[in-house]
């Protein structure tokens, strides 16, 4: 039986496709350090020029969100229609609006 | 069962009822976790042993061009083995313990790769077929309720078109050259069509995981489906090949509107995962060794970090 204490750490990966778009997450990898981690996202992620710029994460520096506070977090939202423009009704005859 | 399980139960196949993904941080069934482990470093596994009967070649490829072209493919399935290792990660499994159960034989890998690639046709039936059947497996996939397993297979699915395309040229290439050439592509055709009808699994009626795979939206057609619609996309694939189908009860049916073919030889299948087929031994002795081999470079790799690390802990000490 072996332990987690062999591997290296876990890192999460995000690629930025073109200039002009944001670093989008990708999948993760093992890597001793942040420059193999790069080295390794390269290799994995990048094979057919997915990328122009990469982004390391050490996974445990991640702190995400609960499914359990989905309500909390995201449901104030919901009933705050006020915020999307098509809540407002406007007479035909106005335009460029 | 707690009401609060019940209730993360009744949302858990409610999500995968209206086809929503399970993420990995949702509740989800212990069994519907232990079958994606299973099934995730399973075809880890699959991917990176799969690259031992390929890699036989490189060094023999007959041209500078196949052999980069055939390097290009072994460093994709070292790819797909690592998407879906971390796909596997996200369900709470560690990389040592997949790679532990490998090296112990407690997990499978895809029986096809228990078979040797002993001519250089064997790539190309390999990538023609081998692939073949595995873009048939794995296209579903993508749709597969486990967000990062869908994810990752969209990526897989993506290069492996690559792959199948690469080994049907091949093929071609040879169909076409010389009657020695010939004869070698169907030779490796004989060998090699029967087991990658095997590799979509035992009869529906045996498969001991299709029913609840189903059900959760694991898997979305039966072994049988997926393995018909291999051949009947084979066959003609064959036929413009000029290579004869190794199967005397071969015929396409009229009223069905599928070929019908032959008793698939269950015993050699069973036979080869039990670890009988001719290469079960030497592929996991080869990765048993080159896990050995390579300690010293991860343990090389651990120390220089930290040793790193060190010295940036310190110097900004210093600098404060």
């Amino acid at each position: 039986m072996s332990s987690t204490q062999h591997e290296w750490p876990l890192w999460e990966i995000f690629v930025r496709s073109r200039q002009g778009l944001g670093h989008k997450h990708v999948g993760s990898l093992h890597a001793a350090d942040a420059e193999m981690a790069i080295q390794n996202a390269r290799d994995v992620y990048t094979r057919r020029q997915e990328g122009v710029s990469i982004w390391v994460v050490p996974a445990d520096a991640i702190t995400a969100s609960s499914p359990d506070e989905k309500d909390v977090l995201f449901d104030p939202a919901n009933d705050k229609v006020y915020r999307h423009p098509t809540f407002y009704q406007l007479p035909d005859e106005v335009n460029n609006m | 069962m707690s009401p609060v399980e019940m209730n993360l139960e009744a949302r858990f196949e409610a999500y995968v009822a209206e086809d929503k993904k399970i993420e990995p941080k949702d509740w989800m069934p212990d069994a519907y976790r232990k079958t994606l482990i299973r099934q995730i470093s399973q075809h880890a596994h699959s991917e990176i042993v799969g690259m031992l009967p390929e890699g036989n070649w490189i060094t023999r490829a007959p041209s500078l061009k196949r052999k980069a072209i055939l390097l290009a493919k072994v460093q994709d399935e070292a790819g797909h083995g690592l998407y879906l290792y971390s796909a596997a990660e996200t369900l709470g499994v560690t990389r040592d313990q997949m790679l532990d159960d490998l090296h112990t034989g407690k997990a499978k890998y895809s029986s096809i790769f228990n078979y040797p690639t002993i001519s250089w046709a064997d790539i190309g039936a390999v990538g023609w077929l081998v692939d073949g059947a595995a873009i048939m497996n794995q296209v579903p996939l993508c749709k597969c309720s486990y967000g990062p397993y869908a994810r990752a297979m969209v990526r897989v699915c993506k290069e492996e078109s690559f792959h199948q395309r690469q080994g049907f040229q091949i093929m071609l290439t040879m169909a076409q050259g010389t009657p020695e050439q010939k004869a070698l592509a169907q030779d490796a055709f004989n060998r090699w069509w029967w087991p990658s009808l095997m590799m979509f699994g035992p009869s529906d009626a045996d498969s001991p995981h299709s029913g609840q795979s189903m059900k959760w939206n694991i898997k979305r057609f039966s072994n049988d489906e997926l393995r018909q619609r291999f051949v009947d996309m084979t066959v003609p694939q064959a036929e413009l090949l000029g290579l004869t189908v190794p199967d005397p009860d071969l015929k396409w049916n009229e009223d069905r509107g599928h070929y019908d073919f032959g008793a698939i030889d269950w015993d050699e299948f069973f036979n080869v995962i039990k670890g009988n087929g001719p290469c079960n031994k030497e592929r996991l002795a080869a990765r048993v060794s080159a896990h050995e081999r390579g300690a010293w470079v991860r343990e090389a790799a651990k120390a220089h970090a930290a040793k790193q690390a060190e010295r940036r802990a310190k110097s900004s000490t210093h600098a404060a």
